[in-house]
């Protein structure tokens, strides 16, 4: 019962009861006109032979009188399927005819009678109904009464045959609607019911459920792929969610301890002035450091959550790639690490010029610090050019370089190779340039540096749009 | 007590902020501090008395929170802007991106600092902003002690001789001219020089300083150019 309610509550079945209605009033006009028509026309046609005979009549009357009259209606009456005729007395007395009896007071009138009447027929079998029919009524001069009718048996019998068929197509065309309808209807409300259940499996915290998709391509499909894909965007920023959160819990908390226990250590110790000062300084270093790496997560966060972040306009990459070079040529010098470029002038892509330049930076940063310490002399190029598919911002160096199978690892958050733990930094460098990269619809690539088959090359690639 | 301006006293007696934060304790150590650095601080805890005390009274520079209970730093700035108070706002948030800070600095701040910051960093900004020191915007030669930039010519000449700068450098030069006396910070000159708002990794700052340093001072008993310890960079032309 619940479930016809429901069924009854489907908009797929509302529209059919709406329909179903306007359809079954059109339906009834329809009998109506066609029946009125009906009968109009074959009212018109009786009208029209009664009169015709009217006509004979009369003439045998004027040229034989009431006898020849009263001749000519006999011999008419005789003859098989014959309209009624009657030639009665001023009185009301049947003189002759074929009429037997009348309903009372059709011959008071002359003229067409106004409503079908009821009538007998000689060697009418006793006890069946009597016939109706329409009539005409003409008074002779002498007072005597005339009456030729004809018998409205066939045209009713036609008239409801009609009115029976129009009746039973109608309502073979209402139920098969209805049939359809009710199947439509309960499968919509079968792929809804699926629907909702996996939505409420979804609500209930299972974020790798789909939405169903029966595969034909209709509206329903088109509906939940798009659903799917939504919720496969909602569970991959969940997902990184709940990675920040245990990125935090894990590496925030270590230096956190690491400042409390210097902050104990100094006050628990007999030191004084300058020694405080100093504990201060380290402690002010180590929240700073904090505060980068906070920052850096978030960043990345917000920057792998897409909309809103940043604005997009075209922007010179030749130009950002000339000043990240400016920017770090004197670090790099300092640092004995030879820094050169070849950049593609009057490359433009679309995006944000403040972040392609951290993400630039990131690169050549790791760079300098990975390769500085090596024993040969270093080298760091920093390249653009166009690709086929795009443009390449690349930036290679002869240092240690990743091995094959860490470089899909170092990309994640907080990942640092073992060689590297002793290096400033935060482990977020290449998490933010590949969250960069993958907001400016490219990626970032690592690779071994190819001209040299040792260091590292990690190419920045803009996808070409459209 | 504050010990960041113990290698350098701004003397500035008569500079006037007002200073809206809701968080009381930040507050009281804001007002120490920049009192402590000579600088007459007003606070107010809300929005509204906030508004109200930056319309009745004449500051130099305002320090505005974000985020405050009755009404909100943006507004705050952007109603100022509306009856054409132009005091130099800064702009604390919570929020510090890349986005945050264009709609701080749309809606009429002139200065965005994201929590949290040091002392040092805020006090810089602040003075930089109440331009009490420095070149005017409209002179066309800045002159410290005997250090000269030509901002039309792109000349720089100190006692007379010709030194040769790269236009990075120049521009580094050019923005410590302007702020001449005020101490600015690396993230304000990566900010100003560089235009770019995020934190490098390596001190990047720090190389490029050092090699302007040699090129101007190079060959002279002077130093101009100085370190100030836990802050940034002063270029000033006495002792």
């Amino acid at each position: 019962m619940g479930r016809f309610r429901l069924l009854l509550r489907t908009t797929a079945v509302r529209m059919s009861a709406l329909y179903l209605g306007l359809f079954a009033i059109c339906a009834v006009i329809l009998v109506f006109y066609v029946t009125d028509l009906t009968s109009s026309l074959l009212t018109y046609q009786t009208k029209q032979v009664v009169q015709d005979e009217l006509k004979v009549l009369g003439n045998f009357y004027r040229r034989g009188g009431v006898s020849r009259l009263i001749g000519h209606i006999d011999r008419r009456s005789r003859e098989p399927g014959a309209n009624l005729y009657t030639i009665a007395a001023p009185n009301g007395q049947i003189l002759a005819g074929n009429v037997e009896s009348l309903q009372p007071g059709v011959l008071e009138r002359e003229g067409w009678t106004e409503r079908p009447f009821s009538y007998r027929r000689f060697y009418q079998p006793e006890g069946t109904p009597g016939h109706m029919a329409l009539a005409e009524v003409i008074f002779l001069p002498n007072g005597m009464r005339v009456l030729v009718g004809r018998d409205l048996g066939e045209p009713t019998k036609f008239r409801s045959m009609v009115q029976r068929s129009l009746v039973m197509a109608l309502g073979i065309m209402v139920i098969g609607a209805l049939v359809i309808w009710f199947v439509i209807g309960r499968r919509a409300l079968q792929r809804i019911d699926r629907v909702s259940q996996a939505s409420q499996k979804i609500m209930a915290g299972d974020l790798g459920q789909r939405l169903p998709v029966s595969g034909s391509g209709d509206e329903f499909d088109r509906l939940s792929e798009s659903l799917n894909s939504m919720l496969g965007r909602i569970e991959s920023l969940n997902e990184g969610l709940r990675q920040v959160s245990d990125n935090i819990a894990h590496d925030l908390k270590t230096p956190l301890t690491r400042l409390r226990n210097r902050a104990e250590a100094a006050l628990a110790g007999k030191e004084d002035g300058p020694a405080y000062r100093a504990a201060m300084e380290e402690m002010i270093e180590e929240s700073d450091q904090l505060i980068r790496t906070f920052n850096a997560l978030l960043m990345i966060s917000r920057v792998e959550a897409g909309s809103a972040v940043a604005e997009m306009n075209e922007v010179d990459l030749s130009q950002i790639a000339h000043d990240a070079e400016e920017l770090y040529e004197p670090v790099a010098d300092e640092a004995g690490v030879s820094l050169s470029t070849r950049i593609e002038d009057g490359i433009e892509v679309s995006g944000n010029r403040e972040l392609i330049g951290q993400a630039l930076t990131n690169l050549i940063d790791n760079a300098i610090k990975y390769s500085a310490d090596c024993k040969k002399p270093a080298r760091i190029e920093v390249a653009l050019e166009r690709g086929t598919n795009g443009s390449v911002l690349s930036v290679s160096d002869n240092g240690p370089g990743i091995p094959e199978n860490r470089r899909h690892d170092v990309i994640k958050r907080f990942v640092r190779l073992d060689e590297s733990r002793s290096k400033p930094g935060t482990g977020l460098g290449l998490s933010l340039v590949d969250a960069i990269m993958a907001l400016h619809g490219g990626r970032l690539e690592l690779d071994c540096n190819g001209n040299e088959h040792s260091g590292l090359c990690a190419r920045m690639v803009f996808d070409r749009r459209g | 007590m504050v010990c960041f301006s113990s290698e350098y006293s701004p003397n500035m007696p008569d500079m006037k902020i007002l200073v809206i934060e809701d968080d009381l304790e930040a507050a009281a150590y804001l007002v120490k501090a920049f009192n402590e650095s000579g600088i007459v601080t007003d606070h107010a805890s809300d929005g509204d008395l906030g508004f109200y005390l930056a319309t009745e009274n004449n500051y130099d520079v305002m320090v505005i929170d974000r985020m405050l209970p009755k009404r909100d730093g943006l507004s705050i700035v952007s109603e100022l802007r509306e009856k054409s108070i132009d005091t130099p706002v800064l702009i604390l948030s919570a929020l510090g991106q890349v986005d945050d800070r264009v709609t701080g600095l749309r809606a009429g701040g002139d200065d965005y600092l994201p929590k949290p910051y040091s002392f040092s960093e805020l006090l810089a900004r602040v003075e930089v902003l109440g331009r009490r020191k420095g070149m005017r915007d409209n002179d066309t030669v800045y002159k410290v002690g005997d250090l000269e930039l030509d901002r039309l010519a792109h000349e720089v000449r100190r006692a007379g001789q010709r030194i040769t700068l790269q236009p990075r450098e120049f521009r580094l030069l050019e923005y410590l001219m302007k702020h001449a006396g005020q101490v600015v910070t690396r993230t304000m000159l990566l900010e100003n020089v560089w235009d770019y708002h995020f934190d490098p990794q390596t001190n990047v700052i720090d190389v490029h300083i050092s090699r302007l340093r040699s090129k101007i001072e190079k060959g002279f008993d002077k130093a101009l150019l100085r370190t100030v310890r836990g802050a940034g960079y002063i270029l000033k032309a006495d002792g």
